[in-house]
């Protein structure tokens, strides 16, 4: 068994974490060994998740919790965030053109396309009152 | 928390936004407020100078999407410059230079509108 290293942060939900949420993905993606390009593409995916659970799942409710889990396992990283609230259903995601999205002036759907194009693996688990996003990006 | 300052300067009749810091769900109202402040005066030959932008996600792009068309539709534009390589991949990502004028400076972007 590869030994594995854990690291949490808790925080409440709202958008003035989000440079803290940052600033805990890339130091430790930092020093799981990974290169820049791919710090700087796991932090947005995880800020944009959570910026997600902030506008979609908490509807801008301050002082929910969000749990940020970082595992390195062999030459992967796990991220696995935790919340309770609304349920994201990814059956019911379709993926944007920017041409609509411009004449119809919507701008949501864009953060999960990231996460889709920069993530190795992406998977949402809903048990009972807890949502997880389990993402992996290889070293 | 996330850092987010614009400095506005004039040339000609182009409004040039200088960015700084990180554009994110945090930041993204401040651009907003100031790209509406500039439509309301009809302000709309915009360039904006991004290299001072040290991150953008997507609650930054959705900022140009949602004003674009009302600036354009008074023969306006917004074009961008300067951005540093990471910044310009999260632009590229998402197809945004099909649609918009992203060019390497802002020499450019001000002879994009002449």
């Amino acid at each position: 068994m590869p030994s594995i290293k854990e690291h949490t942060l808790r925080i409440s939900a709202s958008t003035e974490e989000l440079e803290k949420i940052r600033r805990f993905v890339a130091d430790h993606a930092r020093k799981f060994g990974f290169g820049e390009a791919d710090i700087s593409d796991i932090t947005l995916c995880v800020d944009e998740a959570c910026t997600n659970i902030i506008k979609h799942a908490y509807q801008w409710k301050k002082g929910k919790p969000i749990h940020i889990q970082l595992a390195m396992k062999g030459n992967e990283m796990l991220v696995t965030i935790i919340d309770e609230g609304k349920p994201f259903d990814p059956d019911s995601y379709q993926v944007p053109t920017l041409e609509e999205q411009l004449s119809r002036k919507n701008r949501s759907g864009y953060g999960i396309l990231l996460i889709r194009k920069l993530m190795d693996h992406v998977e949402y688990l809903n048990r009972k009152s807890r949502n997880e996003i389990r993402m992996t990006k290889k070293r | 928390m996330s850092k987010f300052e614009i400095r506005k300067r004039t040339q000609s009749e182009v409004t040039i936004l200088d960015i700084y810091g990180e554009l994110d769900a945090h930041t993204a109202p401040i651009l907003e407020n100031e790209l509406k402040q500039l439509i309301e005066k009809k302000y709309v030959h915009i360039v904006v100078n991004g290299s001072g932008l040290e991150y953008i996600s997507s609650a930054g792009l959705g900022v140009f999407m949602a004003y674009i068309e009302d600036i354009r539709s008074q023969n306006g534009d917004i074009k961008i410059a300067n951005l540093k390589p990471k910044v310009f991949n999260v632009f590229d990502l998402l197809g945004f230079p099909t649609l918009y004028d992203i060019v390497d400076n802002e020499e450019e972007a001000l002879t994009r509108f002449k």
